[in-house]
């Protein structure tokens, strides 16, 4: 192939990280090559090397980082070229959008100032001359009101809106290629569609290369012409999109390609008695004020909600960022201020006040969603799961507790040497493991899941979905799920509640739900989950 | 803006308040008085002494009188500088206080942060170690320590400057005092200024800069110091009310004619007056200085600004 025809052009990429135990080799050694207008998939989950590939050839590794091999934008090297050189390259010819649209943009510039940043760098104008520019592509990536916004800094903007702003700084110098790294896995299915389609008509209309780090093949298939999938560092299968969907040749492709969670759960008998009921739940929040000043705004963020758990059911809460749903959960086990009536089992605990529910934390139990936040660095494993136990079942000597932390730990599929171990020590998956053997020691009776799966990547998240049925079989255990992520909540429950702005605006059995939706804004998400077209 | 300035002043009242009652009352419960010489005085000398100052009436009432005097702006006599009232002395030491203390301000301020954001560009090099090396050094010699030194260093070996002194007022007579006195802040703010720099260099935004190619003194400079800076912005309300007010030991040892020296005079002799004039002028720098560095801290980062 002669190399000249393609916009980027690798081979024999690697990258290491020096570390305190030795070196990682990251990247083991790849050729990629990317042709003028098309888009490239860079498929794989994390630590197969995707980003660290990218990030190495634009010369952005962390300190310790060190990239060896070949990598020529059109011809030239970019692997070792001088920073002045490569300055040149990056943000005009290459450019680049990031997962995290929250910390991707500075926030003590405005919007404007930083899309004409690379505009005022890499054609020598002043700010003011970059200003048309800047409202040009603010139009351009669908901001509204661009003169206004042109003044806007990143906190007064959504994850949505702040891509887009990424998106238009990207697009400032008419780049030949476009890296996107994640561009919308930190953003609501309805607004990762709403980036897809915006990134797939600049591309048509500028006819820039694309390429596409991701780790979700659902993007993939709708999105990319080509694939290249990845893992520890190495590229097991590359092809065009049909190939690697029909006729993928690794198991570890086709392990990505299924790694959307199957199964359904059975709804439980009509004779199953309520186990956890919330009747018009409504949390208020207040805005503003301070220490002397009265709040002056409030917020309802759940809004005269009502939900009937049943023993043995899976409730899936479903809904955008800001739909209130993690808020309704909390309501639901008494843990913020809410109003409403609230029974568990035949007790009403409308009125409970801190010291009346403690007992019934017992069987009131809480999983989040961040695996890495939700532990305490400073304890062992051992000392996380069994703090429950200390506080609600006194009377249990040393001997006794450790046992019960090593059932539980053999419960959730974990070596039970894995007490006398740090959380750092263990990867995502297995930490959401941790958290659920924290919750399942205690023998709960309801379990609410506040998005336990997301932050862990497909496969992980197949064996976690797969642990908590288990444990809802096993146990009788009635849970709560809530998720952004439909795929997950058509495996995991039984019954489905919609959510958004604080209200239900549909619910229903599971099946009903997915197969014949009535509200719009149902269909708006399934449509944006599950068909991209 | 404004409204945020008005009610920031409208708080200081009552701070004031406080800060005045609670020195008022913890300087007279601590034993001895202004007139407990090392040679007693007679007895009724003592007592005209008294009486003179209405130090023989109930603490509540001379608590009042303090306050109603305060309030119009009269902190009453120096019971050890007879002649004098705490507004003449604090008057005439002040200027020279501030004078050298915004010297040394400016001098640990910028020095700080250049030595500490060079420190952060090179971390874990030589120089790094070798900057912060001197700045723990900076922070740990006492200035009474510095001060002696770099007296007999460049005064009486070198002869190249004055030994203490005003003088005309001159930088030649200023510049050690400056030096001493800036010495321990200026370490203060590189090691800030490092820690908040190396944060910085490391955030999504920086990489965001870097991966669109801006020059490296945009990046840093533009983006990563202005983030950096807010910490050390933070500190500079105490340090410069520190420094404004005057340093008791630097302005003894360069014989500095400021208001350094009150501090210790006044509380060692029991000069009620003295001390309770010290303290309310440490608590208006403090909060005046508080006000600006809030102000500051909101022009530099928008998510904070009070409108």
């Amino acid at each position: 192939m002669d190399m000249q025809a393609n916009v980027l052009s690798v081979r024999g990429l690697k990258v290491d990280f020096t570390t305190p135990d030795g070196d990682v080799k990251a990247v083991k050694g790849i050729d990629l090559d990317v042709k003028p207008g098309e888009t490239l998939a860079v498929v794989g989950e994390s630590g197969s090397g995707k980003s660290q590939t990218m990030m190495g050839i634009m010369g952005l590794l962390a300190n310790n980082g060190r990239v060896t091999g070949s990598a020529k934008y059109r011809g030239q090297e970019l692997i070792g070229l001088p920073l002045k050189g490569l300055n040149e390259v990056r943000g005009a010819k290459i450019t680049m959008i990031f997962q995290e649209p929250m910390t991707s943009l500075d926030p003590l510039y405005t919007i404007g100032r930083q899309i004409a940043e690379p505009i005022v760098h890499h054609k020598g104008v002043s700010f003011k001359q970059a200003k048309v520019r800047v409202l040009e592509l603010l139009k351009l990536v669908g901001i509204p009101d661009p003169e206004r916004r042109i003044n806007s800094y990143p906190h007064e903007m959504s994850g949505g809106q702040r891509q887009r702003v990424m998106i238009a700084m990207a697009l400032a110098n008419e780049p030949d290629l476009l890296i996107a790294d994640e561009p919308t896995t930190a953003l609501d299915v309805t607004i990762q569609a709403q980036i897809l389609d915006l990134l797939r008509e600049l591309q048509k209309r500028f006819g820039m290369a694309i390429v596409l780090i991701t780790h979700d093949l659902g993007i993939v298939k709708h999105f990319a012409d080509r694939v290249v999938v990845m893992r520890r560092g190495e590229v097991v299968e590359r092809g065009d999109i049909e190939q690697i969907f029909e006729h993928p040749k690794e198991d570890y492709t086709r392990m990505l390609i299924d790694a959307v969670p199957s199964g359904a759960k059975e709804p439980p008998e009509d004779s199953a008695p309520i186990i956890l009921e919330g009747r018009n739940v409504a949390v208020d929040f207040a805005i503003g004020g301070g220490f002397f000043t009265r709040a002056t705004k409030l917020f309802r963020a759940v809004d005269g909600v009502t939900v009937r758990l049943k023993r043995g059911q899976t409730i899936g809460i479903v809904g955008e960022s800001g739909s209130g749903k993690s808020t309704l959960g909390r309501a639901l086990l008494r843990l913020l201020p809410s109003s409403g009536h609230y029974h568990f089992g035949d007790k009403n605990i409308s009125n409970f006040d801190r010291s009346a529910m403690r007992p019934l934390r017992k069987e009131l139990q809480l999983v989040f969603q961040d695996p890495y936040g939700s532990l305490s660095p400073r304890q062992t494993v051992g000392e996380i799961i069994t703090e429950g136990l200390r506080i609600h079942e006194p009377q249990l000597s040393r001997a006794e507790r450790d046992k019960r932390a090593i059932a539980a730990l053999k419960e959730v599929g974990l070596d039970p040497a894995a007490r006398n171990r740090y959380p750092h020590e263990f990867s995502g998956g297995q930490r959401q493991r941790i958290a659920i053997a924290r919750a399942m020691i205690l023998k709960p009776k309801v379990v609410i899941l506040d998005e336990p799966t997301s932050a862990l990547d497909r496969s992980v998240q197949g064996q976690v979905i797969e642990l908590l049925r288990d444990l809802q079989e096993k146990h009788g255990l009635s849970y709560i799920f809530i998720s952004h992520d439909l795929a997950v909540i058509k495996a995991m429950s039984d019954y489905v509640i919609v959510m958004k702005n604080g209200k239900i605006v549909e619910e229903g059995e599971t099946e009903d739900i997915f197969d014949t939706p009535h509200n719009t804004y149902t269909k708006t998400l399934l449509a944006a989950a599950f068909d991209l077209e | 803006m404004f409204h945020f300035v008005l009610r920031r002043l409208a708080s200081a009242v009552p701070t004031l308040f406080i800060v005045v009652t609670l020195s008022f009352f913890l300087m007279r419960f601590a034993p001895g008085g202004p007139f407990n010489l090392e040679r007693p005085l007679p007895p009724a000398t003592m007592e005209n002494l008294m009486k003179a100052y209405h130090l023989d009436q109930p603490l509540w009432n001379q608590y009042l009188q303090y306050l109603k005097n305060a309030v119009t702006g009269d902190f009453g006599p120096s019971y050890i500088y007879k002649d004098n009232t705490i507004a003449e002395l604090i008057g005439k030491g002040l200027p020279y206080s501030i004078t050298l203390g915004s010297y040394a301000l400016l001098l640990a301020l910028f020095g700080g942060v250049i030595i500490g954001t060079i420190a952060a560009l090179r971390q874990n090099s030589f120089l790094d170690f070798l900057i912060m090396s001197i700045a723990t050094v900076g922070v740990t010699v006492p200035n009474f320590v510095v001060g002696p030194v770099l007296t007999l260093v460049f005064a009486v070996l070198l002869s190249l400057l004055p030994a203490g002194g005003w003088g005309d007022g001159s930088w030649r007579f200023l510049i050690l005092p400056m030096i001493a006195l800036a010495l321990p802040q200026l370490a203060v703010f590189a090691r800030l200024t490092r820690g908040s720099m190396i944060e910085g260099l490391h955030t999504d935004h920086i990489r965001t800069a870097r991966a669109y190619g801006l020059p490296p003194r945009v990046v840093v400079i533009t983006h990563a110091m202005r983030g950096a800076l807010l910490p050390v912005v933070s500190y500079l309300a105490p340090c410069a009310a520190a420094l404004l007010t005057g340093s008791a030991v630097v302005e003894s040892i360069f014989t500095i004619p400021g208001v350094g020296r009150y501090f210790v005079l006044g509380a060692i002799n029991r000069d009620y007056t003295l001390v309770m004039g010290t303290v309310v002028l440490v608590a208006i720098f403090v909060i005046v200085f508080n006000l600006l560095v809030d102000i500051l801290y909101g022009l530099l980062d928008p998510r904070v600004r009070h409108d």
